[in-house]
């Protein structure tokens, strides 16, 4: 975040492409540095739920036993470690997911827009 | 607020996938029109962000804590059809890769997050925007309310949800006050980190903003010239 706002006095602009490298530098840093200092309490859900009596009725997702579960690689000991490179595997795989998203969406999105090209909704 | 399996019944849990694809659904048509050559990265580079932001727990007290759902910063950056789909694919890693929320409950969390999150924020976002002064320096405290409403109305949602099928039989009453209690104090602290990412790519990139399009339209010649950025 601070890196964004890191410009020239005198344009106050960036690139793009600086803007992006930051934020994924950011987000990286986020998730495989910051994480490790996070809160450990239950989130307010978890605590309403505790304190109300129905956190007993959760029941373990079926992707519990996954090597990432609970936001750690399994196999690795130094919960720091297990918790950030899990941590950055995840921004990962959520940019791959997302960018390809937004790939397919703009391609259809431009064919459409081409076949429909007179209409001014298109 | 990941809602794990088992705290909503089966036939509840059916309904908010229902729900939550129908919502999907439309995003994926509404964001075409959101996403051009120079914002689509964008849409990548905010899902990073939320997934990151979303493991850093943030102490609330009395042994609690609240993370950034990051609904309102999406809609406001990249627009909210774009962040119904970011929300969506930041919980459905969350939920098959991490066991973060359950995997029944996937339709729940996107409803409250994806949908309630995220569009409760835009309409409030939208709603700021328009009765503060036409400028760019009003997005700060428009984002900050809409984050800020954006966790307890997701809170609320999860309340309706818990007296359609919830599993123990809970008094509501008592339900919904620690839900928008514990939920406002965290949502402080979504508007907080809202405003302050917003700001940042207000002031270096506002022609990416989604949320600062009618602001920049009417000062299109004064955009690039530091005057109109600071102003």
């Amino acid at each position: 975040m601070s890196t964004e706002t890191a410009t020239e006095p005198k344009t106050r602009r960036i690139s793009t492409r600086t803007l992006i490298i930051s934020g994924v530098i950011v987000a990286i840093v986020l998730a495989g540095l910051i994480s490790g200092f996070a809160s450990s309490h239950p989130d307010g859900l978890e605590y309403v739920a505790e304190q109300l009596g129905f956190h007993s009725t959760a029941q373990d997702s079926a992707a519990a036993t996954g090597p990432l579960a609970d936001y750690g690689v399994s196999g690795v000991e130094n919960a720091r470690l297990s918790g950030g490179l899990a941590g950055i595997i995840g921004v990962a795989v959520v940019a791959v997911v997302m960018g390809g998203l937004v790939w397919l969406l703009r391609r259809s999105g431009s064919r459409q827009t081409a076949t429909r090209a007179t209409d001014p909704e298109a | 607020m990941h809602v794990p399996d088992g705290f909503l019944d089966a036939p509840t849990s059916v309904g908010t996938a229902v729900v939550a694809a129908a919502g999907v659904a439309i995003a994926l048509r509404g964001s075409r029109r959101e996403l051009d050559d120079r914002t689509a990265p964008l849409a990548g580079l905010v899902a990073m962000f939320v997934f990151a932001a979303q493991m850093l727990n943030f102490p609330v007290g009395l042994g609690t804590s609240g993370h950034l759902l990051g609904g309102a910063l999406a809609a406001i950056l990249v627009g909210p059809y774009t962040a119904t789909l970011i929300l969506t694919v930041v919980l459905l890693v969350q939920a098959l890769l991490f066991a973060d929320g359950g995997i029944t409950a996937l339709g729940t969390n996107i409803t409250l997050m994806g949908l309630v999150g995220v569009w409760v924020a835009w309409a409030v976002f939208v709603g700021v925007r328009a009765i503060l002064p036409k400028r760019l320096s009003s997005l700060t405290p428009a984002s900050f309310v809409a984050g800020l409403v954006s966790v307890p109305a997701a809170a609320l949602a999860f309340v309706a949800f818990y007296a359609i099928g919830g599993q123990a039989p809970i008094d509501l009453t008592a339900l919904t006050g620690a839900m928008l209690a514990w939920h406002t104090v965290i949502g402080v602290g979504e508007g907080l980190i809202t405003a302050l990412v917003v700001a940042s790519v207000v002031a270096t990139r506002p022609d990416l903003v989604h949320g600062a399009q009618p602001l920049l339209k009417q000062r299109s010649l004064t955009v690039r010239s530091p005057e109109g950025i600071s102003a």
